[in-house]
């Protein structure tokens, strides 16, 4: 009988080589972590993708719990939220751990993101990566926005309302569209039954598959690094990257810390400020779905306002739709926009480096200005932001090419 | 010890320091996800006990109550029931009710109750559940002195629930925590909490 | 269709914020409560059950619940707190039918549960203490925080009615500008005592809209002390694991 030899040289008796005479898990280990090379200079722009696999189980975990005691009807479900949070032993704690992750996952998926941004990890050969990883993005708004509707509280519904309007601006099929999204003439008890199934079965289904595709993907090319360089290009006689260390244990390792540190500041606002003040769990939806009565300043969730305000910014409902989707979708682009031959931003030019601050400064900013009332001097920031937004991706194949970027080392540049 | 010795035992001391850690805070984070499963406020609410009057009950008569969702049987046994129950023993499996699980101890006696008049007993026949039907009569025969029959599978039990010999039941119908809070008022469930 | 819809939810913004424009944005004066204060909780929740749950539920609010957190005998709860409840788990319902209360007031009178959460403990406070006498109004009142409300002065015994005075616009025109209120009768208790009791009320509101924050805090200051030690150990043994890299 063949028996799989380990790294050390000797055919694995007992239990793991039973398993593995059946299942290749030893190559699997092998292969992606023991001997998967990864560049020794990460910095702490390489740490969310971890924490967001983190953010994924806690997520999914609490999400089962609170599957297990929470009512999707309209009748039953504010209530089942307040059984869940009073009645339930921890359901608290479960609840609280849910909400805080929903906002931790976008904080976490734009910082790693914007690392894709800073350092080049979209430009060939990690083209694909960063495509799963742009329906990843896809999918968890998705994701969100029909959690959001399940605690049936009254910015659940007028939020929800908003939205789902918004589709109706699509010529022909528009109408059709949001009668299918809801079910109904309304939002009603139907519309949370399917966005229920939505939440809990179909997207996180959608969500697990994508994110192991990313990581496969990502294996088959090898991680960026933030020199921008192929550690791969410069090979030990062992074959091993000179500039590369395994995943495990060295990155193992470090990313542990990171993830205690990600769960230390997560516990602080789990335990010490839940609602963020209004942030993470708003005021208005402590109150149940009154079809009758609007809240006050409807605004959609913190992590959904930088394309809010876009939509705002047009004074025209089909084209505001438009702007927004095309902001949303834009960056997936990003691999063909960019010209430049150099990676990361530690070797590009002063435009690029202006372009990509201007860039994150307009995204934070139209992020607040989603939050504000659509009125005066709001509404002219709002556009002007948008602008620079577009102007970023859209001037992108001009400016990264007439940049004028600095040599890129060999060798990556770590200080132990 | 060389340099590399120090080195390879200070990292395996602090790779089981960090297991082990670890591990602590797997566990105090699994914590609150399983006590979540543990019975709510409302269940525990639901769950609470049932008063039952049994004053105007007469002779020979049953009621049912439910109590955390369980079908329970409140019969008021007559003079002569009672005085039939010595008789039914030799055709009993466990008439003194020792191989019960779970049952109260001021039960243990020959009535199977705290008052010889009024038995409770949970309506769950001991094979599969079904429901057994009261038959109080005496015959047709030889060895029924009245009890309880179970229409599924036939099993049988006398006027304190005790099981026949000879049936598909293992064991004694099961008697329900209960008290008299009143002459004629029993609360079945009334231990406080586990009960 | 949804053009309408849209057009609808646009409208019946711009009518909610027009209804709030009229509360003039007064400051809110803060409340002052402390959670931490049982006493304080204990005369609130007397204060609620006396005054509020006639019409207002709290109906994720159970009794035995509030013994507990409220430092109550359970017998202390059943008389002095239970008028319409038999069992000490069941939950705050009002006394007056909700269906009758919507056809009599026109809208039902919420359930309190959450309230504290939803608006705000601070304007709760000032809520209570901005009734002033408006005889166009079906319950003769109106109130400064909520203007056009169906609720009557419920406290008026103890805090007397009021008249709301106001100032002509500055320059520049405009709704004239709440200035202060001016007393018509007295209340049993004065402006000091009548605060302190709306102050005790509201903190048992905010206590009641999330009964664990005591507890979840303790238990926070353990959890981030377990981190604390884990990211110590964790990192002393990535730091040795990275030793030989150069």
């Amino acid at each position: 009988m063949a028996r799989i030899e380990s790294e050390i040289g000797k055919p694995r008796g007992g239990f793991i080589g039973w398993i593995d005479d059946r299942f290749p898990l030893l190559e699997t280990i092998r292969y992606h972590a023991t001997e998967y090379y990864a560049a020794k200079n990460f910095n702490f722009w390489y740490v969310f993708g971890v924490l967001a696999l983190t953010v994924l189980v806690i997520q999914l975990v609490t999400g089962i719990f609170l599957t297990m005691n929470y009512k999707p009807s309209a009748e039953e479900a504010f209530a089942s939220v307040e059984y869940i949070m009073r009645d339930v032993d921890f359901g608290w704690l479960i609840r609280y751990m849910h909400s805080t992750g929903a906002s931790f996952f976008f904080i976490v998926v734009y910082l790693h993101m914007f690392r894709a941004m800073l350092y080049g990890s979209y430009k060939n050969p990690r083209e694909l990566i960063w495509i799963i990883g742009m329906l990843i993005f896809f999918v968890l708004m998705a994701e969100a926005f029909a959690g959001y509707l399940l605690p049936w509280g009254n910015m659940s519904y007028w939020g929800a309302q908003v939205i789902i309007s918004l589709f109706g601006a699509i010529p022909f099929v528009g109408e059709t569209l949001v009668e299918y999204i809801k079910g109904d003439y309304s939002i009603s008890d139907i519309t949370l039954n399917r966005f229920f199934a939505l939440h809990v079965v179909a997207l996180p289904l959608a969500l697990i598959a994508l994110v192991f595709l990313h990581i496969v993907a990502l294996h088959h090319v090898g991680s960026n690094n933030p020199d921008g360089i192929e550690i791969k290009e410069h090979k030990g006689p062992d074959g091993v990257p000179l500039d590369g260390v395994a995943f495990h244990p060295y990155h193992t390792s470090k990313d542990l810390v990171a993830i205690i540190v990600f769960l230390m500041v997560f516990s602080a606002v789990v335990f010490f400020a839940p609602d963020m003040g209004g942030y993470f769990l708003e005021h208005a939806n402590f109150e149940p779905a009154n079809t009758k009565a609007t809240p006050e300043h409807i605004a959609p969730v913190w992590y959904f306002t930088p394309y809010y305000a876009i939509l705002r910014a047009v004074p025209n409902k089909l084209w505001g739709a438009v702007l927004m989707a095309a902001a949303v979708i834009l960056p997936l682009f990003l691999p063909w926009l960019d010209r430049s031959r150099v990676k990361s931003i530690r070797y590009r030019g002063w435009i690029y480096r202006t372009a990509l601050a201007l860039f994150a400064v307009s995204f934070l900013t139209l992020g607040w200005l989603g939050l504000q009332p659509a009125t005066g001097v709001y509404v002219t920031l709002a556009r002007v932001f948008s602008v620079i937004y577009f102007a970023f991706f859209l001037l992108m194949p001009y400016y990264t090419t007439i940049d004028k970027t600095r040599p890129v080392p060999e060798r990556v540049v770590y200080h132990g | 010890m060389t340099e590399d010795d120090v080195d390879r035992n200070r990292r395996h001391f602090l790779t089981v320091l960090t297991a082990v850690t670890g591990g602590v805070g797997i566990v105090a984070a699994a914590v609150p996800f399983l006590a979540s499963l543990r019975p709510s406020a409302r269940a525990l609410a639901l769950g609470a006990p049932v008063e039952v009057p049994v004053g105007s009950l007469e002779p020979g008569e049953m009621v049912r109550v439910i109590w955390r969702g369980k079908l329970i049987y409140v019969v008021r046994r007559s003079r002569e029931m009672l005085e039939r129950l010595p008789q039914v023993v030799p055709f009993l499996r466990d008439p003194e009710s020792r191989e019960v699980e779970e049952q109260p101890d001021y039960v243990v006696n020959e009535y199977r109750s705290i008052r010889p008049e009024f038995l409770v007993v949970e309506g769950s026949c001991t094979h599969l559940g079904c429901a057994p039907l009261p038959e109080f009569h005496v015959g047709p025969e030889p060895d029924w002195y009245g009890g309880f029959f179970c229409p599924c599978h036939g099993s049988r039990f006398d006027m304190a629930g005790r099981v026949y010999k000879g049936v598909p039941a293992p064991t004694n119908l099961r008697i329900p925590p209960y008290r008299f809070i009143q002459d004629d008022v029993i609360m079945i469930g009334a231990e406080d909490g586990a009960a | 269709m949804a053009r309408t819809r849209l057009g609808i939810a646009v409208v019946a913004l711009v009518l909610a914020a027009g209804g709030a424009g009229a509360a003039q944005n007064i400051e809110l004066e803060r409340a002052g409560n402390d959670i931490g204060n049982v006493a304080s909780l204990q005369r609130g929740a007397r204060n609620f059950m006396n005054f509020c749950a006639g019409c207002h539920s709290a109906k994720y609010v159970r009794y035995n619940v509030i013994a507990k957190d409220l430092m109550l005998q359970e017998q202390q709860v059943v008389e002095n707190l239970m008028f319409n409840a038999e069992k000490t788990f069941e939950t705050i319902q009002a006394t007056m039918p909700s269906d009758a209360a919507e056809r009599w007031f026109g809208t039902a009178p919420p359930d309190l549960s959450l309230m504290a959460r939803a608006r705000g403990t601070d304007y709760i406070y000032n809520f209570l203490r901005g009734f002033y006498l408006d005889p166009d109004s079906p319950t003769g009142v109106d109130n400064l925080f909520l203007p056009g409300t169906s609720m009557p002065h419920v406290l008026w015994q103890l805090q007397g009615y009021r008249e709301a005075v106001y100032e002509p616009a500055p320059e520049g025109g405009g709704a004239p500008v709440f200035s202060h209120f001016e007393p018509v009768t007295t209340g049993t208790l004065s402006p000091e005592e009548f605060d302190a009791f709306v102050r005790d009320t509201v903190n048992f509101l905010e206590y009641i809209a999330e009964p664990v924050r005591g507890a979840r805090r303790v238990i926070g200051v353990w959890v981030l002390i377990f981190l604390g030690f884990f990211f110590i150990v964790a990192n002393m043994l990535k730091n040795q694991i990275w030793k030989d890299v150069s």
